[in-house]
């Protein structure tokens, strides 16, 4: 009798013997990830509300939101804040666009194809720096380069880009980075449509424009949006291309939200207003991020 | 049957030229690299001439090349083996002994990916210079196994998981423990990948240029910002230049090409396949 | 000695309960099959022998020992899987010895082990290869070789035979039937397939929604179904069940009417039933008789499927119902005859209104038989 008690006791916490102890295993990676994204950003919190100015140790002290406030009357700050959004907001049309149509394209029987394809991805795959360096000396310089030639060919007096179009500049060097990206999602997505239900499409009647809006944008829909937010997130804070292109200039006109922060933080110096900014970057993300965790955890939902 | 035809005719066409116009200007790079400085910058553009290696080797002989290359190569080696030495044991856990808890969690290193570089560069920068990590390839590394450390994991988790359970049920009945379920069976049936998911991370450690720029200048320097000081006025040497880029792009170019199906589901988090 | 003894498991995930208290005694050498449609259970339950699946509640006993809260290697059980599960990247060999690798045996032993298995399964010629290289079939025994070698107290199988092409499954059915006679081993079998219950099983035991049905051999799960949900599930085709009422109650028999007008009697036990009471009478289609009979029904045909040897009629009944009969292959029924089907009360089957069976008055004689071999008790 007692010993059946005994049973039913040890019975009762229904011991899974799936249920290990994984903390050995997940702690790690948590920890790290942890205090990697919560140490740095306390501290741009902290230096954001007091006066930190690495050039001049006197001035120190809590400001309180003086830092933001200088930050809002600051007109850099609401350029570097429409450059970005000027760069991101073209971007990402231009990448979307284009990466759709090529997806189609590129999805289509002809020969030659997988090199083709290789040759449009290939551009993702070059370091910014480098890309960024030939387009402005090879291909954009207003004396030397092949855009320039092209353009006395046909008797027109040579564009210098850099001055005269930065901002269009710096769009074209980064779209030619990103097309291939968007291209490489999009085609790998427009793989997986139905071929039967494209056959079915046909067998109605559709043609290929209808067959374009019917069928591939809507089964392109959730990718272009997953192409769109991760763009969103690696865009808001371009930097390299502008770094050895333009510098944020000239004046302000690439100066995006990355640059101002680093120009003022490591040019200036000066780590309370850098760090303001920080803040704001990191909102702006924020909002951004929260629409592609809500789409990437109903895609974990699915399985 | 001749309107296919056509068709195809046009196809190849049309995407070729896109290809060609698209891939332009690392052909031309390329190009470049084998020209004389003279006629690297010749109006009309040289388009014969006598290709020549001088450039690969000025390369290497002026500038220290080779440190550059060799901080690449260990900055995005050693970030990759650490990042999966923590991801490995992470992403186990998680694919195989999933709790109520781990959806959440899974999301969380997602959003870490999330914050933008430029928000916590100051702090950064500033910690760096008190722990004395400023141009080394030890901050580098940490950094670098800190971004890619998320992509890993998921990557990893969606890997792990299409491992079938039956196969890890049967090790339990055979009489493994968790520990030699991970290393007897689980790794070895995952080489393929666990090897696109360190390629992956390869990758987007050799091309990253931001936290390289502001936080190496030439101890700890990678190629990104190697290359990026050419873009001084003095450092207008094209032919160099396209011969150091070359270099610095050709074998990830090779990699990336290899792997692109793998990237995908990388870079999207699993959300496109 | 080897017995499995369930008592009054459970299983719940979450709230859901998806084993509701399930007692049951597998005997030494048995052959006890699980049997249910999917999602009734049987898979879960399995499992939970072998130790892959957490035991809410119960007691779960092998060879006399509690082992809810032991490993499943501890468990002295061997598994094979649906997937046969083997380990792609080890060789037969290595996927064969790795139990045994575990367990720390000296290599020759292990040797030995898998070459002893390898020559029973006549996989001898394979041994290098990976289990890639392998068809359906050989994989198969790959994955029973590995339980071979582990020398187990209880085989479990989950639905070994599913993947298998309908030739292969056959054959294999016939090598665990012979392999069960061999080994002399307590096996416990889950499928779906009644035909794979009813050819290897011992006994059976019909799970639905958590709970057992019925525990028996497969022909008194045949002649003597409990209830109409294992009466409809063992046999096949399914058996026809009719709507009708009690037209007199004798001693040890029953009386229903037909459709149609006609009545026929059947010697089973009458628990307090009375005249004008609604009932189903439950017929197998392979016991309707083209002619005679003790009682008729009146029929159109609506489908005649010929499969050489016998002919499945489906015949429209009055009250828009419809009778599934096996009848002889050589008849030359068309689509729309008019057919009239005998019913012998000996072979039919009576359901009160709550499902239960009413029970036979006589065994059949086969009922407690198994499949020819016979259990040392």
């Amino acid at each position: 009798m007692t010993t059946l008690a005994n049973q039913q006791m040890t019975a009762k916490p229904a011991k899974n013997t799936r249920e290990i102890d994984t903390r050995p295993l997940l702690w790690p990676s948590v920890i790290v990830l942890f205090l990697w994204m919560i140490v740095p950003l306390a501290m741009t919190l902290y230096f954001s509300v007091i006066r930190y100015n690495l050039l001049n140790p006197m001035l120190t002290g809590f400001a309180g939101l003086e830092n933001y406030t200088f930050l809002f009357e600051d007109p850099a700050l609401w350029t570097s804040l429409w450059n970005t959004l000027v760069l991101v907001g073209s971007v990402l049309i231009i990448t979307v666009v284009f990466g759709t149509l090529f997806a189609v394209l590129y999805n289509a029987e002809f020969h030659g194809r997988g090199v083709a394809r290789l040759l449009v991805i290939a551009p993702f795959f070059v370091m910014p720096t480098v890309s960024a360096l030939v387009w402005k000396n090879m291909l954009m310089h207003p004396v030397n380069g092949l855009f320039a030639w092209l353009q006395s060919l046909v008797g027109m007096e040579p564009t210098d880009w850099f001055t005269n179009y930065p901002m269009l500049s710096v769009i074209v060097i980064v779209s030619w980075q990103w097309v291939p990206f968007a291209f490489l999602i999009l085609l790998t997505a427009i793989q997986s449509l139905d071929q039967e239900q494209k056959e079915a499409a046909r067998i109605d009647g559709a043609g290929p424009v209808d067959m374009f809006f019917h069928i591939v944008l809507p089964h392109l829909n959730r990718a272009i949006s997953v192409v769109i937010m991760i763009e969103t997130i690696f865009l808001l804070t371009i930097f390299a291309e502008i770094y050895v292109t333009t510098s944020g200039g000239p004046g302000t006109a690439t100066t995006n939200l990355a640059w101002l922060i680093y120009s003022v933080g490591l040019l200036q110096f000066d780590v309370g207003y850098a760090s303001a900014g920080g803040v704001i970057a990191v909102v702006l993300a924020n909002i951004v991020a929260i629409f592609l965790v809500r789409t990437v955890s109903r895609n974990l939902q699915q399985g | 049957m001749q309107d296919d035809a056509r068709r195809k005719m046009w196809t190849t066409a049309l995407a070729w030229f896109i290809a060609l116009v698209v891939f332009f200007p690392i052909f031309w790079m390329a190009v470049t690299a084998f020209k004389t400085e003279v006629d690297a910058i010749a109006t009309p553009p040289s388009l014969f001439f006598t290709p020549t290696v001088e450039n690969f080797q000025e390369v290497f002989a002026r500038s220290n090349y080779g440190r550059y290359v060799w901080n690449s190569i260990a900055v995005s080696f050693g970030s990759t083996i650490l990042a999966l030495a923590f991801a490995i044991p992470a992403a186990y856990a998680m694919a195989f002994f999933p709790t109520k808890r781990t959806p959440g969690t899974l999301l969380w290193m997602l959003s870490t990916k999330m914050m933008p570089p430029v928000g916590v560069l100051i702090p950064m920068y500033l910690l760096f210079r008190d722990m004395g990590l400023l141009d080394t390839v030890t901050g580098l590394m940490m950094i670098y196994t800190l971004i890619n450390m998320p992509i890993v994991i998921w990557m990893l988790y969606t890997y792990f998981k299409d491992v079938p359970n039956e196969i890890m049920e049967a090790g339990r009945v055979d009489g493994a423990t968790p520990i030699q379920e991970l290393f007897l069976l689980l790794i070895p049936l995952a080489v393929p990948g666990i090897a696109s998911t360190g390629l992956l991370s390869i990758i987007l450690s050799w091309n990253e240029a931001f936290w390289s720029l502001n936080l190496t200048s030439s101890n700890g320097a990678p190629l990104t910002a190697f290359i990026a000081s050419y873009s001084s006025p003095q450092g207008l040497f094209w032919a160099k230049l396209s011969a150091a880029s070359l270099m610095a792009i050709a074998p990830i170019l090779v990699v990336g090409w290899m792997s692109q199906k793998q990237l995908v589901s990388g870079l999207t988090f699993g959300a496109v396949k | 000695m080897v017995d499995v003894v369930l008592q009054n498991i459970k299983k719940a995930f979450g709230d859901v309960e998806v084993i509701k208290g399930v007692d049951l005694h597998i005997e030494d050498r048995e052959f006890a099959v699980f049997v249910g449609p999917s999602g009734c259970g049987k898979s879960t339950l399995l499992r939970m022998i072998a130790g892959l699946e957490s035991i809410s509640d119960g007691d779960l006993m092998i060879d006399g020992q509690r082992v809810n809260d032991l490993s499943p290697a501890e468990r002295g059980i061997a598994m094979v899987f649906q997937t046969y599960a083997l380990y792609p990247h080890m060789t037969v060999r290595d996927n064969m010895g790795f139990s045994l690798r575990l367990a720390k045996l000296p290599k020759a032993e292990i040797e030995r082990k898998v070459n002893e298995a390898a020559r029973i399964l006549k996989l001898e010629p394979l041994l290098d290869r990976k289990p890639k290289a392998l068809s359906g079939g050989q994989r198969q025994r790959v994955a029973i070789g590995r339980a071979i070698v582990r020398n187990p107290k209880v085989f479990l199988f989950d639905e070994p035979l599913s993947n298998l092409d309908a030739a292969l499954r056959v054959q294999m059915r016939i090598e665990i039937a012979r392999m069960h006679s061999d080994f002399d081993a307590t096996m416990i079998y889950v499928t779906h397939d009644q035909v794979e219950a009813m050819t290897m099983a011992n006994k059976i035991v019909v799970l639905q929604g958590g709970v057992i049905e019925q525990v028996g051999s497969p022909l008194e799960l045949y002649h003597h179904p409990r209830n109409r949900f294992v009466a409809g599930f063992i046999g096949s085709p399914t058996m026809n069940f009719i709507d009708t009422q009690v037209q007199n109650v004798q001693a040890e028999s029953v009386t229903v009417s037909l459709p149609g007008g006609g009545s026929v009697t059947a010697p089973v036990k009458d628990r307090g039933l009375k005249v004008g009471d609604k009932i189903t009478l439950g017929v197998r289609p392979e016991h309707l008789l083209e002619s005679g009979g003790d009682g008729q029904i009146q029929g159109k045909v609506l489908v005649v499927e010929r499969l050489g040897g016998a002919t499945y009629i489906y015949a429209q009944i009055e009250g828009n119902q419809t009778l599934t009969a096996e009848i002889d292959g050589n008849s030359p029924v068309k689509v729309n005859d008019a057919v009239t089907l005998g019913l012998s009360g000996a072979t039919c089957h009576l359901f009160t209104t709550d499902g239960l069976a009413l029970e036979q008055a006589a065994r059949h004689p086969l009922a407690a038989i198994d499949r020819g071999h016979s259990v040392a008790h």
